[in-house]
This record gives structure tokens, C-alpha cells and sequence, in this order.
């Protein structure tokens, strides 16, 4: 099993969920986040005070799925996030040792 | 116009007289006592409403959206109690002292003669800027009344997100009796155009020697007995040295005294939302036209001018700083503009019954582009932590306009001209305008209104601090002030 972290524009969010529901992936996680990679942030002014705004909101996705599905999933978010500009996001897969359904006690594949 | 007065006047006199027994309508024309007329009794408790909607919420909005979330409600509960205290010293003595004779001292303030509102009543009347037009005491006591209110609610935006909330009471409570009172007195306090047209007539009538020296020595004592400013000849038509200098200096040197706030040029201390600035704004605006209009204290002509002059200043204020704004700063922001209207306002205050409309555009326009300076360049260049910008709008948006008030009031630049009540008693003549002792006249009570309001206003706060503290504890700050101070949070969602 993998868990696929992929950092996206906040706009692109239902594109990214209808690209992977059409996968298959059953179920998500969505956080609403901030951060800077290269895009850095922006410069807002209220009168005399100037304020470089270094954080910028992105929602954070974090999908787990079969190890067999995950190139897949990665290939869906990059194709449906994308939008050729500078702050489109960033995807971060890791290993998952274990995952457990709590209403039913299903495991591993099962419970995803 | 006079004709329809005077036919209202008697009319209402005979139809009172035919409800009383036939002696009474004898006393009645003895006394013969002013009957203010409806539409201006009307008018003027309409704009003492308004002007409270300036301060509530106008001015607790706009100045709360400046904040953020954390200090929400203490910016709106400081208003707000400022508000409620002043109203209340004022009925207690306030009205006294800044609009009765205060004998040896009545240069500078009145007495305690009208304290706890002794004498004012439904019958007392108060004199307004025509002879023989008069209003109910009461209306201009509470149209006053609400001057004095939100005069220190202004201070509030220089200290906001760091005064303590007791000490803001107590200081509140201490310069509007030693530095409010006294500065709307030395401005504001005179005899009316009947005392001195009825004066000048019996000066004019006198036909011997001896009866003419009585007679004017008679009319030197009406006029003495004026504040301090107004005998200097200073123009302020509805409170620019009165209320926007006067708080804006205050301002600047509270918050020069409590200092600045955690995190100030380092943190985001960004606006929480403009969203209600705007709407305070708004409010501002609509409230103003009570403020200038309403400062005629009757309905006519000038009241009309004024409320046009508000109209095309702050329009031409807001514009102007929207404009250097996109030009210096790259983007036209919403809070520019709003800051414009509010500059605009300021600046035609003193001028709103004296100037004509282009010379109040050309006064918008310098305005709303020297606050602009004022709250960006200088603000930085000095470094002082004036939260909300009272002394960069109220300030200086106040100094511009007293200065070129003593400028547009000038017939030839399309002002109303200074009235003259001495020369053709009864009525409303215009003196001569000449340049020099018409703006010397605005500068010394700009000048006088800095330094008395700075050094009265600097040994208040210092007391306060000594007494009180002037400031939360860091934690305290850093937490917000209306969690700290009282006990709630603007936003539960």
C-alpha cells in the first residue's frame, strides 16, 4: 500500500477528486493548508503597512491505495492539478505498513 | 421665506393665546419669547441622530475592521462606552462648562451654572447663526451632546489592540473635562447674532454722547463674552480644530506614550475584515451630513451648502487617494478609498458652511492626497505606531481644512464670506474678506489647539499610566483584547 500526498492549487481540488474517483479510489482526505514552494508568496499593503505574505492557501490530499494503483493515482492527480504555472503543487508517496477499517476490523487492501 | 416665518410665528402665537385666558395674552406679548420654527427643530434633532450613527456604529465598524479578529470587541465596547460615559458627563456638566460664562476664566471655559442641565428646559431656547432664529435648548444641548461623544472615540484607533480598557475610561473621562470642554468653549462659545445685532441697533439709536459710550461699551462687553478662539477670529464650522485636531494630536501622542504594538513592522497585523470598514465607512459618510449640515443648527441655505460641500469634498478626497495610491503603490485598494472619504471629510469639516463647492473639491483633492503621504511616507518615516492612522486622517486631514477654510471662505473663490452681525444689525451681512488676518486667525488656533490638546492631553496619559497602567500585559496582547479584557470572542464559527 501506498500513501500518495499531493499539494494542489485549492481550485483544482473537484478535478483532482473526479479524475480519481473515475480510478476507482473509494475514499480521501482534504486539508485546507498553506505553505510556499517556488512560487514564494505575494506583497499585501493596507495603507503605510506593507506585508510580504510568505504562506499561500493550498488544500493538502492525502490518498492510500493499493501499492498497484498508486502510479496510477499519481499520473491522475498530475494530469488534473497541472495548469502549466508556477505553484501547481507537489506529490509525496510513502510506504504503509498497515490499514485498518474501525466499524468492521477489515485490514490492509480490504480496509482501503 | 421670512414672510411664511413670520406668518407661522404669528399664527402660532394666536393659536396658543386662544387656549389661555385673555391676561396671559398680554404677558406672552411682553415677554414675547422666540418660537423656533418646526422645520429647523426638526432638522436638527434628525441630525443629532445622525451624527450618533457616526460614532455607533459608523465609526466602532470602521475602525474595527482595522483590527484584528483577536481586538475585535474592544475597539467596539471602547466606542461604544465612550460613548455612554460622555453623554452622561455632559448632561452632568459638560454642557456647562463648554457653553456657559465662566467669569474670570471665561476666556478658556464656562462655569457649572447650567450643571445637571439647571435652566434647560422645554422653553429655554439657543441662539443659531440668523437673527431672530431660534432652537430648543434641549436639541442643541444633545446635537452638542454628541459632538462631545465621539470626539474621544476618535482617540480610540490610535492605541487600538493595546489599552487597557479602565485606563481608556478614566482617560476618556479626564480630556474631554480638561481638554474637550474647554477647546469647544474657546471655539464655539458666543453671545449669538441677536445679542450683538441688538447691541450694535441700541449703539446706532443712542443719541447722546454719554447714551452712545453706555451703548458701546455695552456692545465690547457682548462681544467679550466669547471664547477665547472665537475672539481671535478662527472659522470652524463644524469641528475641525474642535474635534479632528484635537483628537488627532491626542492621538499621536498616546500612542507615541503607550508605544507599539507586539510585533509592529514585523508581524501580519493586517486588517481583519474591510469588508466592515467599508460598511463603517459608509456610515461615516451618511453620518456627516448631520455633522456639517446640522452644524448650521437651521434649515436654509447654508445648511444646504454645507451638505453639498460634504457631498463634492469627500468624493473629490476619495478619488484623490485612490488615484496616488494605484500611482505610487501599483494597486487602487478599497481601504484607500475608504481612508480618502474619510480625509475628505475631515478636511471640509471646519470649511462645510464657508466654502463654495469647487473650492471644497480643490480642498478634497489636496486632502485626500497629503493624508495619503501622511499615513504611508511619513508614518514610516517616523516610526510611530499610530494603529488606526488618527493623527495621519483625523490630524492632518483637521489641519488642512482649518488652513484653507480662512482661504475658501473668500467671495471671490465662490465662499460664503465671514458674517457680520455688527455693522447692519438684523442682518446677515458679509465683512470685507482680506487674506492675512483671515488665515493668521486659523493658524494661531490650529497652532494654540496643537499645543494645548498635545501637552494636556500628554500629562493625562502620563497620570494614567502612573495611576492605572496605559497598557495590557504582553500575554494579554498576544492573546487578543477581548478574550483578556472582556471575557468573549467576535467570532465563534
Amino acid at each position: 500500500m501506498k500513501l500518495v500526498t499531493a499539494v494542489i492549487k485549492p481550485f483544482k481540488l473537484e478535478e483532482v477528486r473526479d479524475a480519481l474517483t473515475a480510478l476507482g479510489v473509494n475514499g480521501m482526505t482534504v486539508t485546507e493548508v498553506k505553505g510556499y514552494g517556488r512560487q514564494k508568496g505575494h506583497t499585501e499593503i493596507y495603507r503605510g503597512a506593507e506585508y510580504a505574505v510568505s504562506f499561500l492557501p493550498k488544500i493538502k490530499l492525502e490518498v492510500a491505495v493499493e501499492t498497484a494503483l498508486a502510479d496510477k493515482v499519481i499520473e491522475a492527480i498530475t494530469s488534473a492539478a497541472r495548469t502549466g504555472q508556477i505553484g501547481d503543487g507537489k506529490i509525496f508517496v510513502q510506504p504503509v505498513e498497515r490499514a485498518l477499517r474501525i466499524r468492521t476490523g477489515e485490514r490492509d487492501n480490504e480496509a482501503l | 421665506m421670512t414672510l411664511m416665518r413670520a406668518l407661522k410665528t404669528g399664527f402660532g402665537a394666536v393659536s396658543a393665546a386662544t387656549l389661555m385666558a385673555l391676561p396671559a395674552v398680554a404677558q406672552a406679548a411682553a415677554a414675547t419669547p422666540p418660537v423656533p420654527n418646526k422645520g429647523d427643530v426638526t432638522w436638527m434633532m434628525v441630525s443629532t441622530i445622525l451624527v450618533l450613527m457616526m460614532t455607533i456604529p459608523g465609526l466602532a465598524l470602521f475602525y474595527g475592521g482595522l483590527v484584528r479578529s483577536k481586538n475585535m470587541l474592544s475597539v467596539l465596547t471602547q466606542v461604544m462606552a465612550t460613548v455612554c460615559m460622555v453623554a452622561l458627563i455632559w448632561v452632568f456638566y459638560g454642557y456647562s462648562l463648554t457653553f456657559t460664562n465662566g467669569g474670570g476664566l471665561n476666556d478658556f471655559v464656562g462655569g457649572f451654572s447650567k450643571a445637571f442641565l439647571a435652566g434647560v428646559d422645554v422653553n429655554s431656547v439657543a441662539a443659531t447663526f440668523s437673527n431672530g432664529v431660534y432652537i430648543p435648548e434641549l436639541v442643541y444641548m444633545a446635537f452638542q451632546m454628541t459632538f462631545a461623544c465621539i470626539t474621544p472615540a476618535l482617540i480610540v484607533g490610535a492605541f487600538a489592540e493595546r489599552m487597557k480598557f479602565s485606563a481608556l475610561l478614566v482617560f476618556v473621562a479626564l480630556w474631554v473635562t480638561l481638554v474637550y470642554f474647554p477647546i469647544a468653549h474657546m471655539v464655539w462659545y458666543w453671545g449669538g447674532p441677536d445679542a450683538i445685532g441688538d447691541a450694535a441697533k441700541a449703539v446706532a439709536a443712542a443719541t447722546d454722547e454719554a447714551a452712545k459710550k453706555a451703548a458701546a461699551a455695552k456692545l465690547d462687553e457682548v462681544k467679550a463674552d466669547a471664547g477665547f478662539l472665537f475672539k481671535l477670529g478662527a472659522l470652524d464650522f463644524a469641528g475641525g480644530t474642535v474635534v479632528h485636531i484635537n483628537a488627532g494630536i491626542a492621538g499621536l501622542v498616546g500612542c507615541l506614550m503607550i508605544g507599539k504594538r507586539i510585533g509592529y513592522g514585523k508581524d501580519l497585523l493586517a486588517p481583519h475584515s474591510l469588508t466592515m470598514t467599508m460598511i463603517g465607512a459608509a456610515l461615516l459618510w451618511v453620518g456627516w451630513f448631520g455633522f456639517n449640515a446640522g452644524s448650521n443648527l437651521e434649515a436654509n441655505g447654508t445648511a444646504a451648502l454645507a451638505l453639498v460641500n460634504t457631498f463634492v469634498a469627500t468624493a473629490a478626497a476619495g478619488f484623490s487617494w485612490l488615484i496616488v495610491e494605484w500611482v505610487v503603490k501599483g494597486k487602487p485598494s478599497l481601504l484607500g478609498l475608504a481612508s480618502g472619504i474619510v480625509a475628505g471629510l475631515v478636511a471640509v469639516t471646519p470649511a462645510s458652511g464657508f466654502a463654495g463647492p469647487m473650492g471644497s473639491i480643490v480642498l478634497g483633492l489636496v486632502a485626500g492626497a497629503l493624508c495619503f503621504i501622511a499615513c504611508t511616507s511619513i508614518k514610516n518615516a517616523l516610526g510611530y505606531d499610530d494603529s488606526l492612522d488618527v493623527f495621519g486622517v483625523h490630524g492632518v486631514g483637521g489641519i488642512i481644512g482649518a488652513i484653507a477654510t480662512g482661504i475658501l471662505v473668500n467671495p471671490a473663490l465662490g465662499g460664503a464670506g465671514i458674517p457680520d452681525y455688527e455693522s447692519k444689525p438684523g442682518e446677515l451681512a458679509v465683512a470685507a474678506y482680506e487674506f492675512g488676518p483671515a488665515v493668521m486667525a486659523q493658524l494661531k488656533a490650529v497652532a494654540f489647539t496643537i499645543l494645548y490638546s498635545g501637552i494636556l492631553s500628554a500629562i493625562l496619559f502620563k497620570l494614567v499610566d502612573i495611576v492605572i497602567g496605559l497598557r495590557v500585559p504582553q500575554e494579554q496582547e498576544r492573546e487578543g483584547l477581548d478574550i483578556a479584557e472582556h471575557g468573549e470572542r467576535a467570532y465563534n464559527m
